[in-house]
């Protein structure tokens, strides 16, 4: 399940989704991204996202991790607009009955989503200035490009 | 028409979120796109004049650079992406 919001999420209420009334799961992996405050300097990140394609996007990497590992379920929510730090940006959570896909399905997921989901990080510095985009980094790039 | 949308800090360069164009007839490629919104004015310009790390999505899915644009409904352009 997809799902890019305003809105906070709830961890375990999303943990819970994908396990409750079940047997089968054994293992869930949850990766939690989080806004930093850049040493003191930045007041809040400014998320941008292209809506529609943003969903589609990270369904289809989704689709690719369920074809890759054997899962049994597997849930990212992606926020935008305003996100000061200490607070959510993404979470991913991948359950399968065993550990090692569960870890590999959302390491997988969060690399790709970071280079190829369409969303816009802009920095809003604490002195009140309008800062930079934020600069992809080539090290994304390479983390996803280990998984092919 | 095309629709052709606009994200980040290639938006602000260019001013607006998103247009409508006509496009010409020999432009049919996403480099042929690139190289003649740039004539459009400044701000094209200044948003695309390293036409080379301009990431692009035809009908809401990644494309590269050499590949046709016949038949995009809705074109984006946009830095790399800085997600997650």
């Amino acid at each position: 399940m997809i799902r890019i919001q305003a809105e906070d999420f709830d961890t375990s209420a999303e943990i819970a989704r994908l396990t409750s009334g079940r047997g089968d799961v054994g293992a869930v992996v949850t990766f939690s991204g989080l806004c930093r405050d850049e040493a003191g300097t930045l007041a809040a990140l400014e998320i941008e996202h292209y809506p529609g394609m943003a969903e589609a996007e990270i369904g289809r990497i989704a689709v690719q991790a369920c074809e890759r590992w054997p899962l049994t379920g597997l849930t990212a929510v992606h926020r935008f607009g305003r996100i000061l730090p200490g607070q959510n940006i993404v979470l991913v959570v991948a359950a399968s009955a065993h550990r090692q896909a569960a870890f590999e399905a959302a390491h997988f997921l969060m690399d790709y989503l970071k280079s190829r989901a369409p969303f816009w990080k802009k920095e809003h510095r604490i002195d009140g200035s309008t800062g930079e985009w934020v600069e992809a980094k080539e090290s994304d790039e390479e983390a996803a490009a280990r998984w092919r | 028409m095309t629709r052709l949308i606009y994200f980040a800090w290639i938006r602000e360069r260019i001013g607006k979120l998103e247009e409508e164009v006509e496009l010409p007839s020999d432009v049919t490629t996403v480099s042929d796109l690139l190289q003649w919104l740039r004539g459009r004015g400044e701000g094209y310009e200044a948003a695309l004049q390293q036409p080379k790390i301009i990431r692009v999505a035809i009908n809401q899915e990644h494309v590269e650079h050499r590949e046709p644009i016949a038949g995009a409904r809705e074109i984006a352009l946009f830095p790399p992406m800085t997600g997650g």
